[in-house]
């Protein structure tokens, strides 16, 4: 399969995110809303309205916000709980192990505007750490969609699953890559480009970067493949060792901190199955300079040219 | 400082942080017309600090928690000459100091970074008690928002600080009764928040957040109740100073359009005559 990037209109997943709930929501009665003020932010405007009573707004106060979201669950309901990613995530982490993960809540938690989508709003508005955080936690599935597609199918997954999932949702436009109808897969990379050189790893807003750089590689005669892993948590190991065996040569890149992300779970993976040079593109642990989510991903060497010249230096490495 | 000046100053400071916002197309305008007369009142009158010597180890501190109005802090901050006039014009533009919310990394005069909601408090209880343990006679001031009281956190500091008998700490709630999405009393009412807050330890006063009069006289020192924390309600108007945006939800970050912003600014002006003539 010879995946590029359908057009150049880009799109806002919450739309997507929210179109789909809402779908859901009129099949299902059990599914809830859950959200923090953030009914603009999360798009819950026409959710609110259609079921006013099935939309629970805590106010300003995420702790609540997830303690909630799991009471619901154990009193039957479907919650999805809503919030900006850096908030959900960062000042509700106990509340995500204790109430949610472990105690086996089926909570849907939906991290908006994840990464560096909030852009001049600085570091405290970034959610770089959440793959992190929450891939450390046992019984919580992360899923970071790539284009609107893969968010409307994963957002219907998630609701047939049974169990925690983290669900993190840009708000950056991304242009289509999978075609209607495409199904998620829990746990599974989807090759979106075969290439026999290096492999280039990405999910979220960072796969249409990767296949553009796939192309740019291309007409530099080299093959690179490209994997979408949207499942960061349980990792598809098959796809990833195949991918180290057949490229000899892998370039992970996420709008995340290279510490402990996307490029961490692949590299644990490949050290202990495949062992490969590799090359982790993504915040390069520090704090990030004022600027928008497009400069500042350009700023981490992720345009298409930054990540092609990336896999240019890995190739050298390569034995 | 007499109160004309302070008020001519907050004329000031609206109208730039209107420019800025506009400029740069992102802001949380409406939380910031609200904070401006009390940004004023503390930087202008209140508080002892010194832009030659922003880390002076007794200095009064002030934590604005609603970070989103980071905006104001920095016209204040540049009114005041802790940071160059000119460099307003760099807000939000890549690499510049003057994020979208505050970081005492890079701006002087700002102590704590915020910007999630409900940080400042803990923080502030923190600052008077070190102040407490060496016998500084420097003052801590927190301005939050009303709907930031929703956050745990603040609740937890209040207890702390009446526990602990912070009379040198003095929290200013920012009460414009919306928050971001709808109003305070609808989303998850604080009412009745003096009373709550007296119920806690803390003594309160209420005062027009708008009139500089009673800013100054409630922010003043020697109206400390000894042992006590104190919490001023300050009751506000979110976009207060421009008519169509004032106690508006709609204005919590919308950006002015030129049509817009030039009436906001005529506005802006016709205030400005109107102090100078009542001088
Ligand atoms: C922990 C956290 N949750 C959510 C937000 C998003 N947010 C920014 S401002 C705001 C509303 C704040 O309302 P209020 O405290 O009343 O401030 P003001 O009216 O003065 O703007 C919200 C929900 C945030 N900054 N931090
Ligand atoms: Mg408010």
């Amino acid at each position: 399969m010879e995946l590029s990037v359908r057009s150049t209109e880009l799109h806002d997943c919450r739309d997507a995110f929210t179109e789909t709930l809402m779908a859901i929501a009129s099949e299902n009665p059990d599914v809830i809303a859950v959200c923090n003020d953030s009914v603009g932010s999360s798009k819950l405007g026409a959710f609110r309205e259609r079921w006013p009573e099935r939309l629970v707004n805590v106010g300003i106060a995420e702790q609540n916000l997830v303690g909630v979201g799991a009471g619901l669950a154990n009193g039957g309901k479907l919650p999805f709980v809503c919030a900006a990613a850096c908030f959900l995530t960062g000042r509700a982490l106990e509340q995500i192990k204790a109430d949610v993960a472990y105690s086996d809540a089926n909570v849907k938690l939906c991290g908006i505007s994840s990464g560096v989508a909030y852009g001049e709003l600085g570091p405290t508005h970034h959610s770089a750490e959440d793959f992190a955080w929450i891939r450390a936690i046992p019984n919580i599935a992360v899923v970071a969609p790539a284009d609107r597609i893969e968010t409307s199918a994963a957002t219907e997954w998630s609701a047939s699953f049974e169990g925690p999932v983290f669900l993190r949702i840009s708000r950056v436009g991304v242009p289509d890559l999978f075609s209607e109808g495409h199904t998620f897969e829990l746990g599974k990379a989807d090759m979106l480009r075969d290439g026999s050189d290096l492999t280039i790893i990405a999910n979220g807003t960072l796969t249409h970067r990767a296949i553009s750089a796939a192309e740019l590689l291309a007409r530099r005669g080299v093959s690179a493949r490209v994997l979408n892993l949207a499942t960061v948590r349980p990792i598809d190991e098959d796809r990833i060792i195949a991918a180290a065996l057949d490229t000899g040569a892998i370039v992970t890149c996420e709008e995340h901190t290279i510490f402990g992300g996307l490029g961490s779970a692949v590299a644990e993976v490949v050290v202990d199955h495949a062992p490969v040079p590799m090359k982790r593109l993504g915040i390069p642990g520090s704090f990030a300079p004022t600027g928008s989510a497009s400069f500042l991903l350009d700023e981490f060497g992720m345009s298409p040219a930054g990540i092609a010249q990336s896999a240019m230096e890995l190739l050298a490495r390569k034995a | 400082m007499n109160v004309t000046e302070l008020r001519k100053i907050a004329n000031r400071i609206r109208r730039r942080d209107l420019r800025a916002v506009f400029e740069a197309g992102a802001g949380h305008i409406g939380g910031e017309m609200s904070v401006i007369d009390i940004l004023t009142a503390l930087y202008f009158h209140v508080l002892n600090v010194d832009p030659a010597a922003p880390l002076a180890p007794n200095r009064d501190r002030l934590v604005l928690s609603k970070g989103h109005t980071a905006c104001a802090l920095y016209v204040t901050l540049a009114e005041r000459g802790f940071i160059p006039q000119e460099e307003i014009s760099t807000f939000l533009k890549p690499r510049s100091r003057l994020n979208g919310h505050p970081n005492c990394t890079k701006v002087p005069g700002v102590e704590t970074n915020t910007g999630p909601l409900g940080h400042g408090l803990p923080v502030g209880v923190g600052m008077a008690v070190a102040a407490g343990l060496s016998r500084a006679s420097w003052r801590t001031f927190v301005i939050t928002g009303d709907g930031e009281l929703q956050e745990g956190s603040n609740w937890e500091a209040i207890m702390a600080a009446a526990q602990f008998k912070l009379d040198s700490l003095t929290l200013v709630v920012d009460h414009n009764r919306l928050q971001q999405g709808a109003r305070v009393a609808d989303t998850n009412n604080l009412a009745p928040l003096a009373v709550k807050l007296e119920s806690f330890g803390w003594a309160v006063e209420e005062i027009d957040g708008h009139d500089m009069e009673q800013i100054c006289k409630a922010l003043s020192p020697g109206v400390a109740t000894t042992g006590k924390p104190k919490c001023v309600i300050a009751h506000t108007n979110k976009g207060h100073g421009i008519s169509f945006m004032s106690d508006d939800v709609a204005w919590h970050h919308k950006v002015p359009s030129r049509e817009q912003y030039e009436r906001a600014m005529v506005e802006l002006e016709v205030a400005r005559a109107e102090i100078e003539e009542a001088a």
